[in-house]
């Protein structure tokens, strides 16, 4: 299967924070939900991908093209959303788009338009006066507009209301339809996630923990809780993390088998859910 | 074709959706040759992720209650001796509830009952 994003062995530094070995491959025709907690470095990570950051060290690969040699071409092919208002604020859409258009070769004007009904927005009002929600509608339109293979979105649900969310994961649902497109969006609310990801990859502390689709995490993590006794030094190791409380633990596993076999059903084991996963890899990542 | 998934079960959704479809095709209400939605059109239906439908129809090809052309798409295949049998077996169970309904209408025992499916069986 063809991978349209390929990072190979990326290491960013700052001052005080670095994005260190990252391997990714999205792959094409999927959703790639990306999470992680605040500061993981999932920003950093979308914004090398868009060339807004170059990497110290490694390879980046999108659609199996670099940067140095294709930049224009390959972002021709990729529609980026991200939090926050892109443009300028006292501008309306009709001159927003009067800039951007020219700069796409395959920018689709009725399409534009399209869009601009769809999402029921007003060409000739500043952005400044738009909801959170219709700036993000904006960008969205304009990032479709020029037929992207590619949208990358960098938390695009933050801050909307739940029924907006809703009709953003339809619209995205159905984008979907044409297997040749790929999205790959950060997000908090991971419930968006259990509705439309195919792929989820995992940031924590600049490191990229794992990318697997959803049935394999559903098959590798999931959530041990049981008594205290049950637990020595042998019997923790197959844990990711041990949440003690006086009523009993409960305990993150990447190793369902392992715990099968050492508590069988004195333990109960439940399904993991992302943000469980998170959770408990926040209070440190044991390699096992 | 109708598929309700729960959020809440502890079925794996990808598993709700072979065994309802199965239940369509055993129950003859999906027919050998029906074209199946594609995966992106049930995933973009249902409000699910495309790998989810795709890995339904991966385990009902497996089980060989349909078949797929690459470019054209998804559909029932002819069912094999085994699945004919589970088939007729729901069938038979259907007719025979209908029996024992009917049998305890008019108050008839299970022995009487059997009594007479034994001599029909025979005959």
């Amino acid at each position: 299967m063809e991978n349209v994003i390929e990072l190979k062995n990326v290491t960013k530094k700052f001052k005080d924070f670095s994005v260190k070995n990252i391997d990714l491959q999205v792959q094409q025709g999927f959703v790639t939900g990306f999470i992680g907690a605040n500061g993981a470095g999932k920003s950093t990570t979308i914004k090398m991908m868009m060339n807004l950051l170059k990497p110290d060290s490694g390879e980046i690969k999108l659609f199996g093209l670099d940067y140095k040699n294709h930049e224009k071409a390959i972002k021709e092919r990729i529609g980026f959303v991200y939090d926050g208002n892109v443009f300028f604020e006292g501008m309306n859409l009709k001159d927003i788009k009067r800039i951007v258009a020219p700069a796409y070769k395959h920018w689709d004007d009725t399409l534009f338009y399209q869009y601009v009904e769809q999402f029921e927005l007003p060409l000739n009002k500043a952005m400044k006066t738009f909801s959170k929600g219709m700036q993000m509608k904006a960008s969205l339109a304009i990032a479709l507009s020029h037929h992207a293979e590619l949208i990358i979105m960098d938390e695009p649900t933050a801050g909307l209301d739940p029924i907006f969310r809703r009709e953003l994961l339809a619209l995205l649902q159905e984008l979907m339809i044409e297997g040749n497109r790929t999205i790959f969006f950060s997000t908090h609310i991971t419930t968006d996630l259990d509705r439309i990801a195919d792929y989820i990859s995992f940031m924590q502390s600049g490191e990229l923990v794992f990318n697997q689709s959803i049935h394999d995490v559903a098959e590798n993590y999931a959530l041990v809780k049981g008594g205290l006794d049950l637990l020595d030094r042998d019997t923790e190791k197959a844990f990711v993390h041990v949440h003690r409380a006086s009523t009993g633990f409960e305990a993150l596993t990447d190793n369902i088998k392992a715990v099968q076999n050492t508590f069988g059903d004195s333990v109960v084991i439940e399904r993991a859910s992302l943000d469980d996963i998170m959770y408990y890899f926040k209070g440190g990542i044991h390699h096992v | 074709m109708q598929i309700i998934i729960s959020n809440s079960s502890k079925e794996p959704i990808y598993e709700q959706i072979t065994n309802q479809v199965k239940s369509l095709i055993l129950a003859g209400e999906l027919q050998e040759g029906t074209a199946l939605p594609s995966m992106r059109n049930l995933a973009k239906d249902l409000q699910i992720s495309v790998i989810t439908t795709k890995r339904a129809y991966e385990e009902l090809e497996k089980a060989g209650f349909i078949y797929s052309i690459v470019g054209k798409g998804s559909f029932v295949a002819e069912q094999n001796l085994e699945v004919m049998r589970e088939k007729k077996l729901k069938v038979i169970e259907e007719q025979l509830s209908a029996v024992i309904t009917n049998s305890r209408e008019i108050g008839l025992s299970l022995d009487e009952l059997q009594q007479l499916m034994k001599i029909l069986y025979e005959e």
